[in-house]
């Protein structure tokens, strides 16, 4: 690859380099055509963001990341080598996990359960030692429970650890929604909309999570948001696209101020 | 003589932690839950972790006599900071987790605190914003490193890091060590702590090795406080109490202290641990009592009258029971019959299994509640006490508890009353000074070491216990000369679950008057119940029915403080539920949540007109103050009512 030079944040941080490049992506539902020819990459350690006015696009694109939609055309790059045609769970094992714009949790399990299920791309006893309860499935019980447990300490859901998640207000379920995805220890977190349908004080609960997320782990973030403020806060470089095309990348500041992304949002009329 | 010999060998805390690390040493010290787990420390290896901490302090530079500031919730690591600070001969200044920058800056700046040990980005971010206006302030210390990766490090250090690096200059710095704690005596400062000041600044009150030890020392014999007993820490660690507990009686007797794994796991973790020995106020009472009801309410039928039946039956003999009195052997079999079927596993819910020795203080607490604790079999007891006085100055013994007094004296105290009725005390815990304001001192300590309480009272005379009335200064006289005592009327307008919080005027004036506050909990369940909607505290607070459920509270105290001579002209006429709920934050409130009425009188001053020029309603705007410290305000329209009083002939009587 080209550019595996990382760069310095405007606060100082230094960002890795490429972890994952996305290179001319298609994709097509029958006539429609949801994505068109777009490249970007994301580097290591940076919050990516990807934005766009409704039907631009965005959440096809985390699908196509996610291994759940497969590209008409195009490649998509993960550390350094080209990544074959994959299953979303096979994705999820080299370090992919997401979370959903509407949120998809098992609503009757508990928080603790339905975190611990973060974990199980990192269980391998067997079906019979997880029946009896012995051996292995023990022992990796055991260790996937502090991880889980640490994960919980850092989102400050202890309070209701042992609540079914159907209990909950839907701001907490969000929290516990990003918990079972970092529960997977990602190397890439994709977040579809972290913020939607919050208030100003859960948005800014919200916002803290992601920056600790990034600067503790080091994990690299991928996310779509509709709230401006929010993006612009918070990620180091956007993509922004419209009707399928990408029509601007780079920093916050260059994207405000590009005449293209202001005529997308502002609306003009197209041809 | 073993007094003696206490008093040479046990004169610090740090002494006595080297006892029970060699006396309980394999005993748990410490529990915190964490990661879901308990995680526990000894006697012996909480003394390696201090030690280590107190090295790291050395090599950071603490010198004699510093001050070190502690800010956070209780945790075991902030509890060995206090021990740490006091082995290398500097003074722990804990301060409240949830004052705001500008009240912590006048603290900081008035210890002159050289050292910050802060328990998370919060509180660091809280003292990075002030720290220009602080001369003194040198290093921070902070527990978790969460969020503060990026921070400058030059003058901020992690917890862990400072006892490693403590651990590794072990050899350079451990004759200094020895020689730092070999100086305390029973006249070095053990802690000094900030009061919360319903008026004016808060004042550092000092506090000596004597003062807590001996303190420590009469109260834990008084209960018989052992070393296998359990507490729960949760009380904020910047008051008195908290450290008698927590650090005075804990070091003392060895027991073991218990902290929560956050604030909002409080409930489980009570449960989880079940301590021995508890200590709450009784809003806390209050809030348990109020979500068992409610929870009552959503029970089955069956449920509900089993514990109706055996409440009942539980008022009627628990507190004989209690007490040690005869009781018939029917209602002695009824009554076990209950502890398996209701008051036993009510208990268990509630953390209270174990409990043998419980203390409620702080402000008065309601009949009603102490009763229903106590019918459980649960030993509720009361203490009457201050932080110039180490806590304790009154307290109840076993098979002596009332509701209405706050007991005898405490081990090695003298109490009395001066001749405007205000209760004066003397004891082995009374304060040192008030720091670096020796006016403020010899105001409240005279040369013979009496200490004025600030509260009127009286002992009764065939008891020997005390009963508060009010503040001494709050009590007053009305325009027509009878005795105006707000407390005592607000405390029982308090006692109904609906009232959160009242405010009562009408000093030098012909009626008293009350602002009220509703507690959201109970009427917004009541509200829920009866398919009222509401959008806001202030919405519910305005609704007609829910003013007229308060009117006739009101009626219901205003007929009982008529049946009281002394106080019946303190009848509530006019009331005003108000639109916002009263907050330290907007220092209508002190940290210990106690009324500033000066404050209230001044900023509602509008509305307090209103309440005597018999206008129907008031608008007014209130400013409020957000968590982060942003300022917003409030507008809103006010009812005004008139409550149902019982005229009074008896105290015209008296004042003629």
């Amino acid at each position: 690859m080209k550019d595996t030079e990382g760069y310095v944040t405007a606060d100082g941080r230094q960002i890795g380099g490429t972890l994952m490049e996305m290179k001319n992506i298609t994709l097509r539902f029958g006539g429609v055509v949801a994505i068109k020819d777009i490249s970007f990459d994301v580097h290591e350690g940076e919050i990516r963001a990807i934005i766009g006015p409704n039907g631009a696009g965005k959440s096809s694109m985390l699908n196509v990341i996610s291994g759940f939609y497969t590209p008409s055309e195009g490649e998509v790059w993960y550390q350094g080598a080209k990544r074959p045609q994959m299953k979303p769970y096979e994705v999820a094992r080299m370090g992919v996990a997401r979370t959903f714009q509407n949120i998809a949790l098992f609503e009757g399990m508990t928080v603790l359960d339905n975190v611990m299920t973060g974990r199980l791309t990192h269980m391998n006893a067997s079906v019979l030692s997880q029946a009896i309860w012995w051996g292995r499935a023990r022992e990796e019980e055991i260790e996937n429970r502090e991880k889980v447990e640490r994960v919980i300490d850092f989102l400050e859901i202890q309070h209701i650890r042992k609540t079914p998640v159907g209990r909950l207000p839907y701001g907490l379920k969000k929290r516990v929604e990003l918990a079972r995805a970092l529960a997977a220890e990602p190397s890439l977190l994709l977040l579809d909309e972290p913020m939607a349908g919050m208030n100003v004080e859960e948005k800014e609960d919200m916002s803290r999570f992601i920056l600790d997320v990034n600067d503790e782990f080091g994990t690299t973030i991928c996310l779509i948001e509709h709230d401006m403020g929010v993006v612009m806060d918070l990620s180091d470089r956007v993509v922004v696209m419209d009707y399928g095309k990408k029509i601007g990348d780079g920093t916050p500041d260059e994207v405000r101020n590009d005449q293209a992304v202001i005529d997308a949002y502002l609306g003009v009329a197209h041809d | 003589m073993t007094a003696s010999q206490s008093s040479s060998e046990l004169c610090s805390v740090p002494a006595l932690l080297a006892r029970n690390a060699s006396q309980y040493g394999a005993r748990p010290a410490y529990r915190e839950k964490e990661f879901g787990i308990w995680q526990s420390w000894t006697w012996a290896e909480t003394s390696v972790e201090i030690e280590a901490l107190a090295l790291g302090l050395l090599n950071l530079g603490v010198a004699p006599g510093d001050h070190i500031a502690i800010i956070g919730r209780n945790r075991p690591y902030l509890y060995w900071s206090m021990v740490a600070a006091q082995s290398v001969g500097a003074v722990p200044v804990p301060l409240y987790q949830d004052a705001v920058a500008e009240e912590m800056a006048y603290v900081l700046d008035h210890c002159g605190a050289r050292f910050v040990i802060a328990a998370d980005q919060e509180q660091v971010d809280k003292v990075i914003e002030i720290q220009d206006r602080l001369e003194t302030f040198e290093h921070m210390v902070y527990l978790d490193p969460r969020g503060l990766r990026k921070y400058d490090h030059s003058k901020l250090h992690q917890f862990s890091h400072v006892q490693d690096q403590g651990r590794a200059a072990r050899d350079e710095l451990m004759s200094e060590l020895d020689k730092r704690r070999s100086g305390l005596d029973y006249d070095s400062t053990c802690v000094m702590l900030y009061t919360s000041g319903t008026t004016g600044k808060p004042k550092g009150v000092v506090l000596s090795n004597r003062n807590i030890i001996e303190t420590a020392k009469n109260s834990s014999e008084f209960d018989s406080l052992v070393a296998g007993d359990e507490v729960l820490a949760y009380l904020p660690m910047a008051w008195v109490g908290d450290f008698i507990f927590s650090i005075g009686q804990a070091y003392w007797a060895g027991f073991c202290v218990n902290c929560p794994e956050s604030a909002d796991t409080m409930m489980t973790d009570l449960r989880e641990i079940a301590p021995s020995y508890y200590f709450a106020p009784p809003r806390v009472f209050e809030t348990q009592l109020t979500s068992i009801m409610i929870r009552m309410e959503d029970a089955g039928p069956f449920k509900k009258r089993l514990f109706k039946r055996f409440m009942d039956h539980a008022r009627k003999v628990g507190p004989k029971l209690l007490d040690g009195e005869s009781v018939g052997a029917m209602d002695r079999i009824m009554y076990r019959l209950g502890e398996w079927t209701t008051y036993g596993p009510l208990k268990n819910a509630l953390g209270f299994s174990k409990v043998r020795v419980g203390y409620t203080a702080g402000e008065a607490i309601g009949p009603e509640i102490f009763d229903f604790y106590r019918s459980m079999g649960i030993n509720l007891k009361q203490l009457y006490g201050q932080t110039e006085a180490s806590v304790f100055i009154t307290q109840q013994p076993d098979g002596e508890v009332r509701s209405d007094t706050v007991g005898v004296p405490s081990p090695g105290v003298e109490l009395k009353i001066a001749e405007n009725g205000e209760v004066y005390y003397r004891s082995p815990g009374v304060f040192v000074e008030y720091f670096k304001n020796a006016d403020s001192t010899a105001g409240t300590k005279d040369a013979e070491g009496w200490v004025a309480t600030g509260d009127a009272g009286f002992i009764e005379k065939d008891t020997g216990h005390l009963r508060i009335i009010d503040r001494a200064k709050d009590v007053g006289q009305m325009a027509s000369g009878a005795l105006f005592a707000p407390k005592y009327v607000e405390n029982k307008l308090k006692f109904y679950p609906n009232i959160l919080e009242a405010v009562v005027f009408g000093n030098g004036r012909d009626e008293c008057t009350a602002f009220l506050n509703i507690d959201l909990t109970a009427v917004g369940n009541w509200a829920e119940r009866n398919n009222i909607a509401y959008a806001s505290y202030q919405e519910l607070a305005g609704h007609p029915e829910v003013l007229a459920q308060i009117e006739g509270h009101i009626a219901e105290v205003n007929a009982s403080v008529a049946g009281d001579e002394m106080l019946s002209g303190c009848q509530v006429h006019r009331f005003v539920v108000l639109h916002k709920e009263l907050d330290a934050d907007d220092g209508e409130l002190t940290r210990t949540r106690k009324v500033r009425r000066r404050i209230i009188e001044e900023k509602f001053a509008d509305i307090i007109t209103a309440l005597y020029d018999g206008s129907p309603q008031v608008s007014t705007e209130t400013e409020v103050t957000y968590e982060d410290g942003r300022k917003g305000s409030i507008k809103a329209t006010l009812e005004v009512r008139s409550a149902k009083t019982v005229p009074v002939t008896v105290s015209k009587v008296a004042a003629e």
